[in-house]
């Protein structure tokens, strides 16, 4: 974004010195963590930034708050349509009918693998799973103890062992687990074709979110809740080579188009693949589901200079201008229209995976609602709850649809008496 | 007033404003403030709405406001009192005549110095279930330790454990307090025949009890403020299984994260109430055994 920044401040102060009287925009940008909160607080003291950098699930949140200036207006003028972009992320900031946001850089996942470890587990390291049944079972060749013999010597065993009793064995390498990475524990159900919000009615504990977690629970009856534990907890945090993926303790997972750039970096050289996540056998057509989200460029309500705000964002969905964007962090474009040089020049194999994934029917994004945040927060401790088998899904994912439909409905009434 | 009393007058305010200046817009300002948005509904970016006691009867019946307060009593009281004895004990140890004691004292008084996050993440790598230290070293005595963080049953134990390696404070001040018992006690105690164990019930303890009184109003305060570790050991929805879901956390969730800070208000002042209503409830307890040397 830097560099967008700076091409941007070059091209204006070219203008003016083309042109004489003409007042050269001048965009200075901060990078700030926690946007979040400080744009929260920065909009709260009447003193937003002109344009802000947010993560897409944040604008209906924002938009329902009346924090975003609509820019429906604005983009219609310029001619900026839909039909421009990869649909998908022009909608994730668009809310109630109005355009709030323009996406910049997107992301989206896929399966995974890990080719070294396929290799010595016996599998063909170039085929990954098509089917959740074929992960199951890839998952079960794949998974590795450290097994203490009664003569106290130990043994280097594969597959799930139900016979050795726990206090004999130890985890060394798993093929799948659900509950890694942690980060979306809340979605199982997508990929057996179930939804957490459906109108206005949170349908956690729909028929196809319960298989989905049953589908979660399995993996704590097959390995042990007590060995799964102390497996995970030994794991590094995502960005370190001890990274379960990049360390070699995990060989498929769930995982973002910016895993390319954590390889690269924690465990170059590692051979790897992605593929669309696998679906149930009897739903075929759900394969290659996963998330998609993007950050987008909005402009707060109080900006002091909305006009050049709009004048950058404007700059950045050039065709040109995105694909520099996209390629300097290594994602693919939201744009409809995308470059041969683009994806000539970019160092993710797997690029055009992830542009498909993006663009498939079958991605989803985070739902429209003010209580995401804490819909994220319950699937977690229910994911917990699951996996450590402490409750049956059914009975935790109704737990949540109970609260959540309560915390959904109070949202919505403050929404619709302030726009009364 | 005459002339020379307005002076004076005016140079006291002038010299105590910064304190007031700052007590009022930092401290008594926001206080109300909080008391005000915690009757209103505020998402912080739109105007308030008042509601009445709709936030707190909403808290009340909020399985999350319990559990949180479970959660965080669990914590100060289990940080507090095995604080308060660890504390106690090297401070006692560390108050005799040992060789390289400036070094102990030191060693001991250095874990306080590290900066929350810095330790949490130390304290994270260390309870790894698998090939942590602590497991490594308690296998090595034939103890297969749990998988402190990621088990519910052990996660606020593993919190509690990390606050205590962090008593070096406490164990200062209570080395201060120790150093302030008269020897002429101990030689008259000795005189009397008390031994060591009498010594420390009838005379050290009394004598310090107004430090350990202090000791454990702040470690109260400061246990159910507890936020920071549980951010990063475990993570912002309290895992595993919410036991790890701190009252502050909580408060961190809904205000800034739902943007509910009218209810996050109301948290926050009922978090108030406990801890104006816990260190008035020490202080009355504290007339019956704290000893003044006056």
């Amino acid at each position: 974004m830097g560099r967008v920044v700076d091409s941007f401040n070059a091209k204006e102060r070219e203008h003016a010195k083309a042109e004489p009287g003409y007042r050269p925009i001048e965009v200075e940008m901060v990078v700030v963590s926690s946007i979040e909160q400080k744009l929260l607080i920065a909009c709260a003291g009447k003193n937003p930034p002109d344009v802000a950098g947010i993560y897409s699930y944040m604008t209906p949140s924002y938009a329902d708050k009346g924090a975003l200036m609509d820019l429906t207006e604005r983009a219609r003028a310029d001619g900026i349509e839909r039909s421009q972009y990869v649909g998908r992320y022009y909608d994730l900031a668009v809310h109630r009918g109005k355009l709030w946001g323009l996406p910049t850089t997107p992301a989206a996942v896929a399966l995974h693998w890990n080719k070294r470890l396929f290799r010595e587990a016996g599998l063909d390291p170039e085929k990954p799973p098509e089917t959740l049944e074929q992960l199951d079972d890839m998952a079960e060749k794949l998974t590795k103890w450290e097994v203490t013999l009664p003569d106290g010597q130990t043994q280097v065993r594969w597959g799930y062992l139900p016979r050795v009793p726990a206090a004999q064995k130890r985890l060394l390498q798993v093929g799948f687990l659900p509950s890694e990475p942690s980060w979306w524990t809340f979605s199982w159900g997508f990929v057996f074709g179930g939804k957490l919000i459906d109108g206005d009615k949170v349908t956690t504990a729909s028929p196809e979110n319960i298989r989905a977690y049953e589908w979660m629970a399995s993996y704590s009856k097959k390995l042990g809740v007590d060995a799964v534990q102390r497996f995970r907890s030994g794991f590094g945090s995502f960005a370190s080579a001890q990274n379960p993926f990049l360390s070699g303790q995990l060989a498929m997972e769930i995982q973002g188009v910016w895993m390319y750039n954590f390889i690269k970096k924690f465990a170059d050289g590692m051979p790897w693949g992605a593929a669309p996540f696998p679906a149930p056998a009897d739903h075929p057509e759900l394969r290659g589901t996963g998330n998609a989200e993007a950050d987008a460029l909005v402009i707060p309500t109080g900006s002091a200079h909305p006009n050049e705000a709009w004048a950058f964002i404007r700059y950045t969905q050039k065709q040109e201008v995105m694909e520099q964007l996209c390629l300097g962090q290594r994602k693919h474009s939201p744009l409809a229209h995308v470059s041969d040089e683009f994806y000539a020049k970019h160092p993710n194999p797997y690029i055009r995976l992830f542009a498909e994934l993006g663009a498939s029917p079958n991605a989803w994004s985070a739902p429209k609602t003010g209580v995401w945040n804490e819909y994220g927060r319950e699937m977690a401790t229910a994911a917990d709850k699951i996996a450590n088998l402490r409750l049956t899904p059914a009975e935790a994912l109704t737990s949540v649809q109970e609260r959540l439909q309560v915390s959904y409905d109070r949202d919505r009434a403050i929404f619709l008496r302030r726009s009364r | 007033m005459s002339p020379l009393e307005r002076r004076k007058f005016v140079t006291g305010v002038l010299f105590s404003s910064p304190w007031v200046i700052g007590l009022s817009v930092f401290l008594i300002y926001p206080l109300l403030a909080a008391l005000y948005y915690s009757l209103c509904d505020y998402s912080v970016l739109l105007p308030p709405v008042f509601v009445g006691f709709d936030n707190y009867i909403e808290l009340f019946q909020d399985q999350l406001f319990w559990k949180s307060l479970w959660n965080t009593s669990f914590f100060a009281v289990g940080s507090v009192s095995l604080g308060v004895v660890v504390a106690l004990t090297l401070a006692i140890l560390l108050n005799s005549k040992v060789k390289g004691l400036a070094f102990y004292r030191t060693a001991f008084f250095l874990p306080s110095l590290m900066p929350m996050v810095a330790g949490s993440i130390l304290w994270f790598c260390m309870y790894a279930g698998q090939g942590g230290i602590i497991n490594t070293l308690l296998a090595k005595i034939g103890i297969t330790g749990p998988a402190w963080l990621s088990d519910p049953a052990w996660a606020k134990v593993a919190i509690i454990f990390m606050a205590v390696w962090g008593a070096g404070n406490s164990m200062v001040i209570f080395l201060a307090g120790l150093q302030d018992v008269p020897m002429s006690l101990y030689e008259a105690s000795i005189i009397d025949g008390a031994n060591w164990l009498q010594r420390l019930v009838n005379v050290t303890l009394p004598m310090i009890s107004p430090v350990i009184y202090f000791n454990v109003v702040m470690g109260i305060i400061g246990g159910f403020q507890a936020f920071a570790q549980a951010m990063i050991m475990t993570s912002s929805s309290g895992a595993p299984e919410q036991s790890t879901l701190f009252y502050v956390l909580q408060l961190y969730n809904v205000g800034f994260m739902d943007l509910r800070m009218g209810y996050a208000s109301a948290m926050a002042w009922v978090l108030f109430i406990i801890i104006l209503g816990l260190t008035f409830m020490a202080t009355q307890l504290s007339k019956r055994w704290v000893t003044y040397d006056r």
